[in-house]
């Protein structure tokens, strides 16, 4: 059994984790345990019309946005634009970050700057396919404030990785 | 159009392990965690996004599964700044992956990145209660 567990993902050992942690909790109080079990039951439920939802909407968007379409902005030359590819490129790119970094890395050995990187990943907090579920927890006018202020500060946080890494990677 | 849909059953089969651990957490330890809320998130402006980045950062996944747990903590009484801060910290820092994105893009492009990104979620999460307050 531990064997086996070693060999599991992290996600897998998180979930046993829990499971026994409930196991645990029902021994010293069964009601308490099964009432939180029975609340997270009733809320996955809730959640499970929005889960398909987003599913339809993650499907499309890899079906119908290629990345490469973006990748070839990155050489452009106005720094406005560079940076507005990279939002763009954060945005709409999916995947663990696990799966991101090694395509990162590969496209910083191939001349990308650590800038764009960091504009890029700062993005990833902007997914259109999971909008409507924060605006269904938290509403459109916080969804539209936090989008737009996600997008400026990447912005900022690129100009200072430009500063604070690259120059330094210089000398 | 296979591909595609591998591709998102992929990414759900990743995050729905970790959305349920989570949320089970969420539900088992809120009873007993409950009375502490409104001392430790008291609306402060610094202190409640402070504990929702640390607690973001060293948290990750689907942005999803942020809105989600984030959705459940403002309704057991857990402020907005705190729970705009968590969910992100929760996609832009992550303090797990430090090794692995120093591996790929530089130690200290890593820290420098994150770094930053912990500053700015929790002036985002400060500017974005505050600019709601006067929608």
């Amino acid at each position: 059994m531990f064997k086996y567990l070693k060999n599991q993902p992290f996600r897998i050992k998180f979930l046993v984790f829990v499971i026994v942690l409930y196991l645990i909790a029902m021994v010293l109080d069964f009601d308490y345990t099964l009432e939180a079990f029975v609340n997270t039951f009733v809320l996955f439920v809730k959640i499970i019309p929005i889960l398909i939802f987003v599913f339809v909407l993650n499907f499309l968007v890899n079906q119908y946005l290629k990345i490469e379409t973006i990748k070839k902005h990155i050489g452009e030359k106005n720094k406005f634009l560079q940076y507005f590819y990279a939002a763009l490129f954060g945005i709409f790119i999916s995947g663990a970050p696990y799966l991101l970094y090694p395509m990162l890395g590969d496209l910083k050995r191939k001349g990308v700057r650590d800038d764009f990187i960091a504009v890029m990943l700062f993005n990833r907090n902007v997914k259109i396919p999971f909008i409507p579920v924060m605006i269904y927890y938290f509403g459109l006018a916080y969804t539209v404030i936090i989008s737009i202020l996600i997008i400026a500060f990447s912005v900022l946080n690129g100009l200072l990785v430009s500063i604070l890494v690259v120059e330094k990677n210089r000398n | 159009m296979k591909q595609a849909i591998r591709k998102t059953a992929n990414n759900y089969k990743q995050a729905l392990p970790i959305m349920l651990s989570m949320l089970l957490l969420v539900n088992l330890l809120n009873p007993m965690l409950e009375m502490y809320y409104p001392k430790v998130f008291s609306g402060n402006f610094v202190i409640d996004p402070l504990i929702g980045a640390i607690l973001g950062s060293i948290s990750f996944g689907m942005p999803i599964i942020s809105y989600i747990i984030g959705g459940e903590l403002l309704r057991i009484g857990i402020s907005l700044l705190a729970v705009t801060a968590f969910i992100l910290t929760w996609t832009t820092v992550g303090v797990a992956m430090l090794p692995l994105e120093a591996k790929f893009l530089g130690k200290r492009f890593a820290i420098v990145r994150n770094l930053l990104n912990f500053v700015f979620s929790i002036l985002i999460a400060i500017l974005t209660v505050f600019l709601l307050s006067y929608v």
